[in-house]
């Protein structure tokens, strides 16, 4: 109903509000079969829109419109398993959907109820196949607090977020509470911010309401620099209007009117999505002039990022806001006091403002319930890596990695050794298997040496190098270094090169000392926090690995089979039928075949390393040395 | 193109922002997803209009990383290097692209189709490693497949 006019939509009391949700959920039957589809950026990579395309075509060729509705939704996570389709009422699961699976699926499925069995998902360890969605291992130990609307919703109808109760928590705090009250909620939530650092939430709030000036400023970040992890991108295409709610809660009780959303170019759809939530929140008179009718204004513009690691940093991200290159400033100056062009401003992550609206409903006691002394709540991580089902998991703080890596992403594909997960970023570390029993809260990771940082679990194993590992966050953090100070600027740099010098075999004994010497003055002397954290990935993977790095640089080996200069490839001459496969695809014409069922040659002068062959064998015939 | 053109096409960009020298990022963005790349006419009439002098614009232009101060190819191929897809190869598929096209990271094929770019993470880190192609994601690439998919750009 949005769009038909602003006056006739326009909610101006919270009777209006209450109003309208009860009329959505009337006219919504919960037993009439409802297709819902991802329509996030996975799927959708995956080639998800010809599959909605395909539905919304043959419903209507078959004319069944009234009997069944389509919903495009936000991402559930498990985008492995993409494009994903679940048939409500029953939440029948199925799972890497084509094109050609849609007539069976409305014939069959939605019409007269059967299953169809290879659209299942077959569990990994228990090769059983699975009917439903909540019996799925991967969602299963998940606890979907933020993220679990993402599917019930499309996130362009504002009408979906009314009817699972959105906008309700604004409703109560604009009127039956303070300014003062709401803060002192979200203090006693301990909500922690989940942009990286953790800091106490509420505490934030109160002193940037405290902090002297007429304007002041609120941003969302959404910058989620950090390479690997993409829960912010979700929520914001998912359930956007959850971070506008949060985000207009936080204006009331700091006294902002103003706000930015930043966000990252390479999420398109995330832009898309969080503008059209913007204009509906207008047109529905939450956001706005006079919100709700309660006299409170509160307006947000969105701003794209350019892709620089550094602007999710704050003063960096307000710099970038102002139009100027993104660089960070020295810490003691606080951006809630003098931030956006100099006015005190308040910044919080994505999930940070998407768990706000949950607080204000359940209250700080239900939600202090969850979690672990020191972090409250749950955390959206990316589950990425050599791990079975990756994808998006919200998880109780306080979960073990052994059960986040395990029991909910199944293990590690391929009948490989589990050897490290990376956790927070560029500024995280890696933690071996050793210390997969760990409880995964702010306090316990920073213990092991590495961080809970936004989110990203990258999961590795026997086939990674961690010294190529550490070497990639240095290539990284030396091209994001805004170059302002120079222990980041030029000691990032040398780290580097002593890394590359050690997986390109010129290591030599003293590189691992001078690294943790270096890393040392570049932690204590860095402007920001980007070089303030950037030695955490080589500190981290020569606490847990030191022998690795000895490997190269005394052996000029690299036992995971990883480092170019270190490794050769060779032809496993009892597996090597000579099919011709690696003959054919190998570039620099290096394979010789010999004869049918005998192995073909390799030879180590014409071979570049590229690693085709061993790609394209299907037979282990190709190992690397 | 004319420049009473680009003239006009930056104008109306600036108008879509108010002028507001604070959507300098979101306006020089706009500006190349119009012609792929910055011309240095678009960029000297941003700078006039909003009255910010010429050496910030070309600062803000050079920090960001998205930005290309040189024509661009027909098709733009991004690798993603996040660590996600790095983790599973995503070096390989790079080195493979550079060899098969004969071009470096941030540079465009001499028949101006391919330029080929490298990003870090794209948000699709569960389908990794991840080429994007004019726009069109290829998740779980392998290196044994990038020409027959290079192929189907023509
Ligand atoms: C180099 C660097 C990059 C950062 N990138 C992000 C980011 O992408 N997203 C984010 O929310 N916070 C990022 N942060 C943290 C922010 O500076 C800030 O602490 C956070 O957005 C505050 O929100 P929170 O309290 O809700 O976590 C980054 C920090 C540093 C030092
Ligand atoms: S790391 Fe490649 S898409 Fe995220």
């Amino acid at each position: 109903m949005v769009g038909k006019g602003q006056a006739l939509n326009r909610l101006s009391s919270p009777d209006e509000l209450e109003g309208i949700r009860k009329s959505i959920i009337k006219q919504r039957d919960p037993n009439k079969p409802c297709i819902t589809i991802c329509g996030g950026t996975g799927c959708l990579a995956l080639r998800g829109e010809s599959v909605i395309a395909a539905f919304k075509q043959k419903i209507k060729r078959q004319g069944v419109e009234t009997k069944v509705d389509v919903r495009i939704t936000g991402c559930p996570g498990f985008c492995e398993r993409g494009p994903l389709v679940v048939i409500k009422p029953q939440n029948i699961f199925y799972q890497r959907i084509r094109v050609e699976d849609v007539p069976e699926i409305i014939s069959e499925t939605v019409l007269r109820d059967n299953i169809i069995d290879r659209l299942l998902y077959t569990d990994p360890n228990t090769g059983q196949k699975v009917i439903y969605e909540h019996e799925v291992s991967f969602y299963k130990k998940q606890k979907r607090l933020i993220i679990g609307n993402n599917e019930l919703i499309d996130p362009t109808i504002i009408d979906d977020y009314l009817a699972v109760g959105g906008y309700a928590a604004l409703s109560k705090v604009l009127f039956r509470m303070s300014p003062e009250e709401v803060i002192e909620e979200v203090k006693k939530s301990s909500l922690r911010g989940r942009g990286g650092g953790g800091f106490p939430t509420g505490i934030k709030w109160e002193t940037c309401r405290k902090a002297r000036g007429d304007i002041k400023y609120l941003i969302c970040n959404c910058d989620e620099g950090d390479p690997g992890a993409f829960m912010d991108r979700s929520l914001m295409e998912g359930n956007p209007h959850s971070v506008l709610e949060g985000m207009i809660i936080g204006a009331y009780a700091i006294g902002c009117h103003e706000g930015y959303i930043y966000v990252r170019n390479e999420y398109p759809l995330a832009v898309k999505n969080a503008g059209i939530a913007i204009r509906q929140a207008e047109e529905y008179g939450l956001l706005g002039k006079d919100i709700l009718g309660s006299g409170f204004d509160f307006s947000i513009r969105i701003s794209r990022g350019g892709g620089a690691f550094v602007c999710g940093e704050s003063s960096a991200l307000m710099a970038s806001l102002e139009g100027k290159p993104g660089e960070a400033r020295a810490k003691y100056v606080h951006t809630v006091e003098r931030g956006l062009w100099d006015k005190p401003t308040n910044l919080n992550n994505v999930e940070t403002w998407a768990n706000v609206p949950l607080i204000i409903n359940q209250g700080a006691d239900w939600y202090t319930k969850i979690g672990t002394p020191n972090s409250k709540g749950t955390k959206i991580f990316s589950l990425v890596g050599k791990v079975n089902n990756t994808g998006l998991v919200e998880v109780p703080m306080g979960i073990t990695l052994r059960e986040v890596i395990f029991d909910i992403g199944g293990g590690i594909p391929g009948g490989k050794e589990f050897k490290a997960v990376q956790t927070g970023g560029p500024s995280g570390g890696v933690i071996p298997e050793s210390l997969l029993d760990l409880p995964v809260d702010f306090d316990e990771l920073t213990k092991a040496g590495s961080m809970m940082g936004s989110g990203g679990m990258i999961v590795m194993d026997e086939n990674n190098c961690m010294v190529d590992i550490a070497k990639y966050f240095l290539t990284f953090l030396e091209e994001e270094s805004c170059g302002k100070c120079v222990p980041c600027r030029e000691g990032v740099k040398r780290m580097r090169e002593i890394l590359t010098d050690i997986t390109e075999g010129r290591g030599k004994d003293g590189d691992i000392e001078l690294l943790e010497r270096l890393s040392a003055v570049i932690i204590d002397s860095s402007l920001c926090a980007l070089g303030g954290t950037a030695p955490n990935p080589v500190l981290t993977t020569i606490g847990y690995f030191r022998d690795e790095y000895e490997a190269h640089i005394r052996d000029k080996r690299c036992p995971a089979g990883v480092c170019k200069a270190l490794i050769s490839y060779h032809i496993v001459d009892e597996k090597c039928p000579g099919c011709r496969l690696c003959e054919k695809a190998c570039p620099t014409r290096a394979i010789t075949f010999v004869e049918k069922r005998k192995p073909v040659i390799l030879d180590q002068e014409k071979c570049i390393k590229c690693g085709i062959c061993y790609d394209v064998c299907n037979l282990d015939a190709i190992t690397v040395k | 193109m004319g420049a009473k053109q680009l003239a006009e096409k930056v104008e109306s960009i600036l108008d879509n922002y108010q002028r507001d020298q604070g959507m300098l990022v979101s306006i020089l963005q706009d500006i190349q997803a119009e012609y792929n790349y910055l011309p240095k006419e678009a960029l000297v009439e941003v700078s006039q209009t909003l009255g910010a002098p010429l050496s910030r614009v070309y600062s803000v232009a050079t920090f960001f990383k998205a930005f290309s101060l040189e024509p661009r190819g027909r098709y733009l191929i991004n690798v993603c290097l996040g660590t996600a897809c790095h983790v599973r190869g995503a070096v390989r598929i790079l080195e493979t692209i550079e060899r098969e096209l004969d071009i470096r990271p941030g540079k465009t094929t001499q028949d101006l189709k391919f330029t080929l770019e490298t990003v870090n993470c794209v948000g699709c880190c569960a389908l990794g490693p991840v080429v994007i192609i004019d726009g069109e994601y290829h998740g779980q690439m392998k290196t044994d497949k990038v020409k027959v998919l290079l192929e189907n750009y023509t």
